[in-house]
């Protein structure tokens, strides 16, 4: 439609629209919403008392925004979640890690705390993002369309994004390849994760710790070197493992993105 | 702002009941906890009430796919529970207050509800204002930057009943919601319920049975994990008699129906 409504016509649409019938009124209201300058017309239709009474409304509106308080700011980091209740984890695996290092810088004879200890670094924090004992809102994200595998590997990449720059001051410091440190770290943690799928992921971390612990810590602490896993000749095999463990993670995630995990179910 | 209404908002539901039970059995650790319920709950605010140990919460956390049930059918919105099916669609149409409710301590009400409300896959767009709805619902507007650790517990309760709503649920799961309100709270509390329970399904778990009397249509009465009684309000008070214990005439309709199944079973 592109006629416009007479003057007339939107007078008496301002004044109630009485004598008009119902349909015009709703066509003129229509139109105004569409059209500038017939609201101007309409403008100049309204009787004093209504424009006066518009206009403290615009003005009170338009204070109260200017005096009001601002519109809340967003905090996106607390999408990571869990942030409160890992943090001590967190802290206690950095205080673990420099502690190795400060003890490998003191006494040379040993074995290299450091490479010792660094695959089974991040573990600790790890369950600890996914536990039914230290996420007390683990009830409610249980229930959550939002759960599962991609909301796992979402907290893990924040708990390795806080680990990882420690692992590398303590690697640093005791001037290692950086390979030997980072993908044994990064190997463990994906393994936790492909065996966290089938036991619930405390239960792998905790098992991978012992297994560490036990297999390999335990007797180079003993025989006073490093074993053959953890010197340069294994890296390739330490590459291999964290890619092949990788993308088992990625492909349960990719073909059960919203499979409840283990963990978080009431068993 | 306008909302733009999807077409599955709209769609009509392809189920007749938003929860569906046959012959369900969900256990507790080891225990059967909910045995052979057949339960059917339509739009409206249902009362669960039973006993300590009629296994309300565990019926409450299959409800909720907490839990997956051991045996029977469950469908809730029209998505079968029981399987492995993708519980993606039926989890958004969710809202769940757990009986523990967990909480981060460091989150302000708003973060929390918000955190939630993303778990909740709500379009991002929309979260703010759903958010502070909710919020201003339960009537902690004024807290809503408090962090949740400083909360009283009324406060927290309400909290928790602000996260549960902030998705407009279809099908909302209260466990014991009154506990730690005052009486004030409590009548506004029980208005929500009513003004939620105009379209869509509310099932409230609760020991008070006057909470039941005033806010519930309907009433829901288990026992030991089977469903001893179904009916409206009116319906259970007409059951009690003047030889039945209870101070109000719905606590008498209550006891009496309980003595009633019991000496059903024992005979």
């Amino acid at each position: 439609m592109t006629s416009h409504p007479s003057p007339t016509l939107i007078s008496q649409y301002a004044s109630g629209g009485a004598g008009v019938d119902d349909t015009a009124i709703w066509a003129v209201e229509a139109h105004l919403e569409t059209c500038a300058a017939c609201r101007a017309v309409l403008t100049d239709a309204v009787d004093p008392g209504t424009r006066d009474l518009l206009s403290r409304v615009a003005d009170g509106i338009a204070t109260g925004i200017a005096t009001g308080p601002g519109p809340v700011r967003r905090h996106r980091l607390l999408r990571t979640g869990v942030a409160a209740r890992v943090l001590p984890w967190l802290v206690t695996a950095t205080g673990l890690m420099l502690a190795a290092a400060l003890f490998e810088w003191t006494f040379n004879s040993l074995p290299s705390l450091v490479l010792l200890i660094a695959p089974v670094a991040p573990l600790l924090p790890v369950a600890a993002v996914w536990s039914r004992r230290l996420d007390p809102a683990w009830e409610l994200t249980a229930t959550m369309p939002r759960t599962g595998l991609p909301l796992l590997m979402r907290r893990t990449l924040g708990v390795l994004s806080a680990v990882i720059p420690v692992l590398a001051v303590a690697g640093w410091a005791t001037g290692h390849s950086p390979g030997l440190w980072l993908l044994p770290a990064l190997g463990f943690t994906a393994g936790a994760l492909a065996l966290g799928a089938v036991v619930g992921v405390d239960r792998a971390a905790l098992a991978l710790t012992v297994a560490w612990s036990a297999g390999v810590v335990v007797p180079s602490l003993a025989d006073g070197r490093l074993p053959a896993v953890l010197s340069g000749g294994s890296l390739p095999g330490w590459a291999l493992a964290t890619v092949a463990l990788t993308a088992v993670v990625l492909v349960r995630a990719w073909r059960r993105p919203h499979e409840p995990h283990q963990n978080l179910l009431h068993r | 702002m306008m909302r733009t209404v999807s077409v599955a908002e709209t769609a009509p539901s392809t189920y007749a009941w938003a929860v569906h039970a046959e012959k369900l059995q969900v256990r507790a650790g080891r225990h059967l906890a909910v045995n052979e319920l057949d339960l059917r709950l339509g739009t409206g605010v249902h009362g669960l009430l039973g006993p300590n140990g009629a296994g309300k919460t565990t019926l409450m956390r299959a409800l909720a796919t907490v839990v997956k049930p051991a045996g029977g059918r469950l469908t809730v919105l029209g998505g079968e529970v029981t399987g492995n099916a993708d519980l993606r669609r039926v989890r958004r149409g969710l809202g769940y207050l757990p009986q523990h409710f967990g909480f981060y301590p460091r989150f302000t009400v708003r973060e929390f509800v918000e955190y939630i409300a993303w778990l909740k896959e709500m379009p991002k767009a929309v979260i703010p204002g759903a958010v502070q709805r909710a919020v201003e619902r339960v009537g902690l507007a004024d807290r809503a930057d408090s962090r949740m650790k400083t909360l009283s517990g009324g406060m927290l309760r309400r909290a928790g009943i602000a996260q549960a709503i902030v998705n407009d649920p279809a099908v909302l799961l209260l466990d014991e919601p009154t506990v730690g309100l005052d009486p004030e709270q409590r009548l506004d509390f029980r208005e929500l319920l009513r003004e939620i329970g105009l379209d869509s399904c509310v099932l409230v778990s609760t020991h008070l049975v006057e909470d039941v009397a005033v806010a519930c249509s309907d009433v829901v009465l288990i026992s030991e994990g089977r469903l001893v009684w179904q009916g409206t309000t009116g319906q259970l008070t007409e059951q009690g008699g003047a030889g039945d214990a209870g101070d109000s005439a719905t606590e008498r309709g209550y006891s009496s129906l309980l003595r009633a199944y019991r000496e059903r079973v024992s005979a």
